[in-house]
């Protein structure tokens, strides 16, 4: 019976504090000797005559136990993997003392499998959640804590993340996680699965409101998985995380494969295969620095314009080397980023995805000190063309900074599609139109610059004029066609004996970008060393720009 | 009514003006009067001038043409058809595809484009066709005039055994050898043991280093004689060879020689250009501190000697090397117009090319000797696209994503053909310029070196700044210490950077903390109006972890304006610097100081790379909690390099001498790689059996791809 009333006690010790330390005397009085009673009421009641200062210690005990998550030796043992706390990494991502917690007094409500017992509860639990300031900046943080039942959810954990991400959707400001949990609290069952739903709901409500980004710093691995998925970027700690739906012994089991976690779910692998996450970093201290650098370029909101930052580099200043980086044969590649990083302040180029889908370059980039998000086809790889992949990398970043207002400036040397029966069988077609999509609902500021090639329908996707491009140019390189001369000739002088001379023909009439100008479809010719001059003036005009798509629930994407 | 007559004289005046301003519109390699001879306008000259040459001296001939209003044509392989010569240039014709032999050696396609353009004149420039007398023949049927010496010199002087005899006739000093062909190794051998070690096996056609090898054994020999005659074969198309005794610890000093039509000759002072590596000149200074005015003369007399013997015209070299008690002996003479005259130009006020076209047209010389001068000192660095951690210089290629000439300080010149965006490919030399600086003293040409030096950038590719960065400031060069063998006996171990003192460290740690402290201050600033406030406490001080070369040291910085107060290791260092983080150029004054550093790149992760007294130091920035939490972080694993080779720079395989499952000595050779005409061996580390080749003969290969794996 006493055993009984000390657990409810215990379940409701939140509200009842002040009596459970009566309830603790009573029991303990049972059990032991008349002096231990005699002296534990002695303490008690002088303790109970000034009861805000065993609360105040109380709280400091309760604080100082929350700081050390699961102990000295957890901490060790995750150190020796490499990998740093959750508070450590949450002092590293933020502002020197910007911090400040939510919750390091929730703990788990769990009464079954034992985890009700005292040794079982953290304070906090095992996630640290609160807000802070990356370079001055709001932000909402949590932090999984691995040395806390390898940071497993329990419903406490889930509704921790949940109330920093509905304070961030309320206040307009990011919401980063930092991932490093084993998965669900087992033990916990049904209400576990809550909180990740619970979770998932917000990631979902939040998707397009405020930025949201990912860091995956251990395992990540069953449900759990989704939550960073629906989040806007997904970055990796190389060697020490992991994601997948389930792990190799269970792969084993099903499908005989045998797989390391790291062939399975490591960096490596989503970054360059399967395209889950956006960049993976060399370790824990790199991936949270590089954060606050990435960090820097995201508005806090959808309500926030593209930030602009303090600028060294002259928004006027020509770029002499641009006028000789595309090379004179058509069919010689060279290296987008060569133009980009020439092209943008200080050379300072963010790329997302830099190891999957290299035919198509995205990431983020300044303009005279104003974020903007760089598309541009690769010559080098697979000469630029669009595939599956590449379609798919394009679209999700021209959405994102679609949503957050960010202005898109998209560079094209583009052949086309890639042909074949993979992609077809794949759905070429579906994926593909993904990025038309994303490009014509764009309402943001879009500058294009035809660098080369702009064939085919792929002209048409890579933010074309007819896609409500703002300010589309044309290098005097740019050759915009239907496809190139070879392929044409065959179609058009089907049978005539001399292929060479009509080849000629057609690379005089349209290997060039008077066509399209004439018509109006590009609206200048310009050389190449003024790029970024023309691009920084016409961003500041565009800056008021205002474009709504009609009303509608939602778009129908082809996903 | 006043009748105004246009007169030729005017004419080619008002050209002129044209030209020039166009020059100054399109051409990068701008820079100070570095010659002050006026030119005569009323003097007739050619009125097109082709330049059968690419690069930096294309531009220079062009550059000359122009102030004499000569209209200039270039020719160029497909790859270089926006290259600044053709850019410069009035006229351009494509004599065909990129490898040399098919372009800038195609004669056929060269005479054709002169018959094309009308030029009456042909300026070769150095290398390609500048010593073939065939292609000088070519030119003298057709009525085009060789802007060079006639063929009957340049046939004497590029045969090097035939040169030997004729200096020999002409009383100049030789070197004691062997003066005929060599047929095979085993008489190569022979030849040398009569000489006695060491010997110098070289190209009897060659110049430049290439096809020369050093022999101090039999074994040598033979290796030698085949390198040899494989190189001489690809660059000359002729693999005759020649032995000769080595003269060790030699210095290199050449004579400028200028002659007319006339029978007139003039020596232009000498050319100090011992600092070499592999045979080939890496820095040079005109004077030489080494020769008095007796020296001089006897050198200049001879050169002169040697030039009227063969009637030569037109601007020449006779090379010499110096022994320690200034004995020196002929070496060759070069009938062309080598790559370090500006530095002649500088001292003597002579516009060389000027001269060439002047003579070339059939006018004597203007100049007495005596007229010659030595005015002040002048120092040529080349600047070349190489890794100079590799042998001194190993090519390296790329694009010039960044490129700034220090155009905009006194008294530099810099001969270069290239400008932002321009591509360093394998097909050509690797030159990216000559630096030149010049002062009334060496010691005041040599600061406004280092300066020149620090304030280059060069990003995209690897460039050998830090080495002669280090050249210019070793107390040997300074001193006039110098021998052919400078730099092996100053690096024997190869270069290694610039060695820094405690003080210059500490400089180093210094100035990368404050740049790191006001980038990240930089990075608080965001502009316009913000929704959300953005709250920023002012911090005026930090405390950071610097480190270098594995030495990590704690920093306090703090701030007052644009100046900081570092404290390194107990010693207060006061940085200030306007802190513009768009510059390529980093300019602070260090606790007064004043010094001119590159940021190359800067990561988020505290990463610092900074060019620094010429040398790149990678530096790691971050704060102390950054810091202190490093010892958690995983250690990244190495790739083993014992067992796998690498290409160490980009070329072509031109033999691989092993298969898998052979079994290899250390040392042994495994393949030959070709860059930029050099032939490199590559061996193999240790004593291993092959595992897997990754390259075959005749494929291109670039910088750290995977050439064979050891087991």
């Amino acid at each position: 019976m006493a055993m009984a009333a000390l657990t409810a006690v215990r379940c409701s010790r939140g509200l009842l504090n002040g009596f459970k330390v009566s309830f603790q005397t009573l029991t303990q009085a049972k059990n032991g000797t008349a002096a231990a009673i005699r002296s534990d009421l002695l303490r008690h009641s002088r303790c109970y005559s000034v009861a805000h200062l065993s609360v105040q210690e109380r709280i400091e005990k309760k604080r100082s136990a929350a700081l050390v998550g699961g102990g000295q030796m957890r901490i060790d043992a995750q150190h020796k993997r490499g990998k740093l706390t959750a508070r450590e990494r949450v002092e590293l991502l933020l502002d020197k003392d910007s911090f400040v917690e939510y919750d390091m007094f929730v703990e788990h409500r769990c009464s079954d499998f034992g985890m009700e017992a005292d040794n079982n509860k953290y304070p906090g639990d095992s996630v640290v959640t609160g807000q802070g300031r990356i370079n001055g900046r709001l932000v909402y943080v949590f932090s999984q804590d691995f040395t806390v039942f390898g940071g497993s959810l329990s419903g406490a954990h889930a509704q921790k993340i949940c109330k920093v991400m509905d304070q961030a959707m309320m206040v307009g400001a990011p919401v980063i996680g930092l991932n490093d949990s084993g998965g669900a609290r087992i033990q916990e069952g049904v209400e576990s699965l809550a909180g990740y739903a619970d979770i998932f709901l917000r990631n979902v409500m939040a998707s397009g409101v405020v930025p949201q980004i990912s860091l995956i710093m251990g395992p990540c691995a069953g449900g759990a998985v989704y939550s960073p998925a629906l989040t806007d970027f997904t970055f990796m700690v190389k060697d020490t995380s992991y994601l997948f739906i389930t792990g190799p012994d269970v792969v084993k089991s099903v499908t005989n494969e045998d797989v390391t976690q790291e062939e399975l779910g490591g960096a490596k692998t989503h970054t360059a295969v399967s395209g889950v996450a956006h960049k993976a970093f060399e370790n824990d201290i790199d991936a949270l620095l590089n954060l606050r650098e990435f960090f820097n370029f995201l508005p806090l909101s959808n309500k926030d314009a593209s930030p602009v930052m303090e600028c060294h580099d002259p928004s006027d200043r020509l770029v002499p080397g641009l006028d000789t980086v595309v090379p004179s044969e058509t069919t010689k590649a060279y290296d987008m980023l060569d133009i980009i990083q020439a092209t943008v302040d200080e050379r300072e180029f963010f790329e997302i995805m830099p190891n999957y889908a290299k035919n198509i370059v995205v990431g983020f980039a300044r303009m005279n000190g104003r974020t903007v998000g760089i598309v541009g086809n690769q010559p080098k790889v697979a000469s630029g063309c669009l595939d599956i992949n590449s379609s798919v990398k394009g679209a999700r970043f021209v959405r994102f900074c679609d949503a957050f207002n960010i202005p898109i400036i998209t560079f094209v040397d583009v052949p086309g599609f890639l042909p074949g029966t993979s992609q077809e069988y794949g759905g070429i077609i579906r994926h593909g139109a993904k990025l038309l999509f994303a490009f014509a609902e764009a309402t943001v500021p879009k500058i294009t610059i035809i660098t080369r090639k702009a064939y085919g329908g792929a002209y048409d996707v890579m933010s074309s004029k007819h896609l409500r491009g703002d300010v589309n140019y044309a290098w005097p390189s740019a050759e915009v066609a239907v496809m190139g001369a070879k392929g044409a000739v065959q179609i058009i002088f089907r049978g005539k004996a001399n292929q060479a001379e009509a080849e000629a023909e057609y690379v005089e009439k349209f290997a060039n970008p008077f066509p399209a100008a004439v018509r109006g479809f590009v609206d200048d010719i310009i050389q190449p060393s003024t790029t970024r001059k023309r691009i920084c003036r016409d961003l500041e005009v565009l800056a008021s720009k205002k474009q709504s798509n009609p009303w509608k629930k939602h778009a129908n994407i082809p996903l | 009514m006043a009748a105004y007559r246009v007169t030729p004289a005017w004419l080619r005046v008002i050209r002129a003006v044209k030209h020039a301003s166009l020059h100054s519109r399109c051409c990068v390699l701008l820079s100070r009067a570095e010659y002050s001879t006026a030119y005569d306008y009323n003097e007739k000259t050619f009125d097109k001038i082709l330049i059968a040459n690419r690069g930096e001296i294309a531009c220079r001939v062009m550059k000359t043409c122009k102030l004499m209003g000569i209209k200039t044509v270039a020719v160029h392989s497909d790859v270089d058809s926006s290259a600044v010569h053709v850019k410069m240039a009035d006229e351009a014709v494509c004599v065909g595809p990129a490898p040399t032999s098919k372009s800038y050696l195609n004669m056929d396609a060269i005479m054709d484009a002169v018959r094309r353009t009308g030029a009456q004149a042909v300026h070769p420039g150095y290398g390609f066709l500048s010593e073939n007398k065939e292609f000088a023949r070519r030119l003298a049927a057709e009525g085009v005039t060789f802007i060079g010496p006639d063929t009957d010199a340049i046939q004497a002087m590029g045969d090097k055994i035939e040169s030997k005899l004729i200096a020999k006739a002409a009383n100049v000093n030789t070197i004691p050898g062997f003066d005929g062909v060599v047929k095979d190794a085993e008489e190569a051998v022979k030849i040398s043991n009569q000489i006695g070690y060491p010997v110098m096996i070289k190209a009897s056609a060659g110049g430049g280093g290439k096809g020369m090898r050093i022999s101090w054994n039999d074994d040598e020999t033979r290796e030698g004689f085949r390198f040899s005659s494989q190189e001489a074969a690809s660059s000359f198309g002729d693999d005759r060879l020649l032995i000769e005794k080595y003269i060790d610890n030699p210095r290199h000093i050449e004579i400028q020689v200028l002659a007319d039509k006339h029978g007139n000759a003039l020596w232009l002072n000498e050319r100090e250009c011992s600092i070499q590596r592999r045979n080939q000149k890496v820095v040079e200074e005109a004077p030489s501190t080494f020769l008095d005015p007796e020296t001089r003369r006897a050198m200049g007399e001879q050169a002169v000697s040697l030039a009227k013997a063969v009637k030569y015209s037109s601007a020449g070299t006779v090379e010499f090397l110096v022994d320690s008690t200034k004995n020196f002996y002929f070496l060759e003479m070069n009938t062309r117009l080598q790559v370090e005259h500006p530095i002649t130009e500088c001292i003597t006020g002579l516009d060389l090319v000027q001269q060439m076209i002047h003579v070339a047209k059939g006018y004597p010389l203007k100049h007495k000797q005596e007229d010659v001068p030595i005015n002040g000192w002048a120092i040529e660095s080349r600047v070349y696209a190489e890794d100079p951690y590799k042998s001194f210089g190993l090519p390296s290629i790329g694009r010039l994503s960044q490129y700034q000439e220090p155009v905009n300080l006194p008294n530099v010149r810099v001969d270069s053909g290239i400008e932002e965006g321009s591509d360093i490919s394998i097909y050509y030399d690797p030159m990216i310029s000559k630096l030149v600086t010049y002062g009334k003293t060496r010691a005041e040409a040599l600061k406004k070196m280092e300066n020149a030096l620090d304030n280059y950038v060069i990003r995209g590719v690897t460039h050998n700044i830090p080495l002669l960065r280090e050249i210019i400031v070793h107390p040997r060069f300074i001193s006039g210490d110098i021998s052919t063998n400078f730099l092996p006996e100053v690096y024997p171990e190869g270069f290694k950077g610039h060695p820094l003192t405690a003080p210059e460290r500490r400089e180093l740690l210094a100035t990368a903390a404050a740049l790191s402290v006001a980038a990240q201050l930089r990075s608080q600033k965001f502009l316009g109006d913000l929704r959300v406030s953005n709250t920023q406490q002012e911090r005026r001080s930090w405390e950071l972890c610097v480190e270098l070369d594995k030495g990590a040291h704690m920093l306090g910085v703090t701030r007052s304006g644009s100046a900081y107060t570092v404290e390194v290791d107990g010693e207060k260092l006061e940085v200030c610097g306007d802190w513009n983080l768009a510059s390529a150029l980093l300019n602070v004054t260090v606790n007064g100081t004043h010094r001119t550093l590159q940021c190359l790149s800067r990561s988020a992760a505290g990463d610092i790379s900074l060019q620094y007294l010429g040398t790149t130091f990678k530096l790691r920035v971050v704060s102390k909690l950054a810091a202190a939490l490093s010892k958690h972080m995983p250690e990244k694993v190495p790739e083993d390099t014992s067992s796998i080779l690498r290409s160490p720079m980009p070329g072509t395989v031109v033999a691989v001498s092993v298969k898998p499952g052979d079994t290899v000595a250390g040392g042994q050779e495994i393949c030959v790689i070709e860059a930029m005409k050099m032939q490199n061996s590559m061996t193999a580390a240790r004593t291993a059996k092959v595992k897997s080749v990754h390259c075959k003969a005749g494929e291109t290969v670039g910088e750290g791809d995977l050439l064979v794996e050891l087991e």
